[in-house]
């Protein structure tokens, strides 16, 4: 066995192919599987797709580098789930590319933060965290209510994450500027028309500011609707084919 | 580099074979003792196999003799705390607020839950302790916009305050100046008024010309919610306006802002997010930060001006 192996370390091109062959072994085995076994991603009711509002918002948390401080991860651990809430599924981050569980917390999770707090208090917040948490260290974001969203990038946006598999459908995609400035908008033109291809979305003036749709609507909304998907006294946790 | 393994009479071990310019290198074994440890592993990885849930198969994956399940296990040791403090919360179920002074377990038990959930949910909009900040009223005091009995702010906990919850308490002030209400010199002459019918009186000295001229305004504006003496009405969330506690701020221009504005707050629901003990600790343990009021005797919807409440407390 041992003058097999002086083989391998005797020529370097085999064993550069032995390598080759082990390593592949194990991303056969470890990672291929997942993206095919139905077990790694749950179905689950109530995952929606994001509407363009709530992208242009992930894109600004994205952008500011929101991910560096909050995690998007409640682990299933007692004391987590005791202060954020029922730990995060899989499906909860199906539509994220890439996905914003994070891996660093000076700030709270905020997988579950949407209507934990008030529209205003996440306005108070952004533009002078400490003007109400004293003791918090997060910069102020308040040049986000002077920036309009792009609105007009939305329906690229949608049509990249349809390409990721994000179910669009063709009429979303041609309404998606639209969609973006309507959502902020409960009392325009087209609330309804929104309401009709986004059930289940929230549509409200999340920035206060009637006159336009700032990035700070696009971020509140999309922080409003964190973790609000599932109804957990619907979802069967425990039951077998749900177990990990 | 000749292949002859030979000896090495120095060290006792035997050579690669390789010889460079009369140097030879030691072909030295691994120590015994690290080589079991790496073979033990090798083993303990087949027996973690076998135990736990290890391999990914083509529908699921390998699920361990040990049955193990990180989900069952949180769900198994969030009852476990359930159980732990059941007992206390069936007894705060029916306590009332003087039964829980009286009882100094129950009282500890209900402060430590409550402070608890108030650190994690509401401190970050009512402040630490309750202190309250510009739109968020302040909790340590005793005055109310939809009452300080235990009960009413349980209410106030479970349904929210212009929330989702169908139940929940609504109220809305008109934003009679950028809706175009009343004019720019009404509301100027009704802030007069407010300050003049406030605690505020002595250091904002209302113009008194402008106040009774705006009195009028306020009589057919305003007194139908805050009551004709501004004393408040909590059935409708209407704040007091005899006292000097304004929740958008007291400067004169605060104060007429929020006239011109409107602006109400969104308290969410908690019922969806807390468990019903959990709701009754935090509502003892927001009582309890300074302001509570005593349990209410048998409702006299009449009695709001002349009940035992702080709406005409002065400034503290």
């Amino acid at each position: 066995m041992w003058s097999f192996h002086k083989w391998f370390e005797r020529h370097s091109l085999i064993l550069v192919v032995g390598i080759l062959v082990v390593v592949s072994i194990g991303g056969l085995v470890q990672i291929a599987p997942l993206f095919f076994i139905e077990s790694t991603i749950e179905e689950v009711e109530g995952v929606r797709p994001y509407t363009p509002l709530e992208l242009a918002g992930r894109r600004i948390y994205i952008r500011e580098g929101c991910y560096v401080c909050h995690s998007q991860m409640i682990r299933p651990l007692r004391d987590e789930v005791e202060r954020y809430g029922h730990y995060s599924l899989a499906a909860e981050s199906m539509y994220d590319h890439p996905f914003q569980w994070g891996s660093k917390r000076s700030g709270p999770d905020l997988a579950r933060v949407g209507g934990r707090y008030s529209d205003e208090w996440h306005r108070a917040h952004l533009e002078d965290p400490r003007s109400v948490v004293p003791e918090s260290v997060m910069p102020p974001y308040a040049f986000l209510a002077n920036a309009d969203v792009a609105v007009e990038q939305m329906p690229e946006h949608l049509r990249v994450n349809r390409m990721l598999s994000v179910p669009y459908s063709d009429e979303q995609l041609a309404n998606a500027s639209i969609d973006a400035r309507a959502q902020a908008e409960p009392l325009g033109e087209n609330a309804f028309d929104f309401e009709q291809r986004y059930p289940g979305a929230v549509s409200r003036d999340f920035d206060g500011n009637p006159e336009r749709v700032s990035e700070m609507d696009a971020l509140i909304a999309y922080l409003q609707m964190l973790g609000t998907g599932v109804d957990f006294n619907v979802y069967q946790a425990d039951t077998p084919e749900n177990r990990r | 580099m000749a292949d002859k393994r030979e000896r090495d009479h120095i060290s006792g071990t035997e050579t690669t074979g390789h010889e460079w310019d009369g140097v030879k290198e030691l072909d030295t074994p691994l120590p015994r003792w690290w080589l079991y440890i790496f073979y033990a592993t090798i083993v303990i990885s087949i027996v973690y196999w076998v135990l736990m849930p290890a391999w990914p198969l083509a529908n699921g994956f390998t699920r361990g003799m040990l049955n193990w399940s990180d989900r069952a296990n949180v769900a198994a040791d969030v009852q476990f705390l359930r159980d732990a403090r059941a007992p206390l919360f069936r007894r705060l179920a029916d306590a009332s607020v003087s039964d829980i002074a009286a009882d100094p377990d129950l009282q500890q038990f209900a402060r430590a839950a409550g402070a608890s959930v108030f650190g994690d949910n509401c401190r970050t909009c009512h402040g630490a302790g309750g202190a309250g900040a510009p739109g968020f009223p302040v909790l340590a005091d005793d005055v109310w916009i939809w009452g300080g009995t235990m009960a009413d702010i349980e209410q106030t906990l479970r349904v929210g305050i212009r929330a989702s919850h169908p139940e929940t308490r609504m109220s809305a002030m008109p934003a009679f100046g950028r809706d175009g209400l009343l004019s720019a010199r009404e509301i100027g002459d009704v802030t007069e008024y407010v300050v003049s019918i406030s605690s505020a009186r002595q250091r904002l000295e209302p113009n008194m010309a402008a106040a009774a001229r705006g009195a009028v305004v306020y009589a057919a504006q305003c007194g139908i919610c805050h009551g004709p003496s501004g004393a408040g009405d909590r059935t409708q969330g209407a704040p007091s306006l005899n006292d000097d506690i304004w929740l958008y701020g007291g400067s004169r221009e605060e104060i007429r802002t929020q006239i011109e504005l409107g602006r109400g707050g969104v308290m969410p629901s908690w019922e969806a997010r807390l468990d019903a003990g959990t709701l009754r600790a935090l509502a003892y343990y927001v009582h309890d930060l300074g302001g509570g009021e005593p349990d209410a005797p048998p409702p006299t919807p009449e009695a709001s001006p002349t009940s035992p409440t702080a709406a005409t407390s002065p400034t503290r």
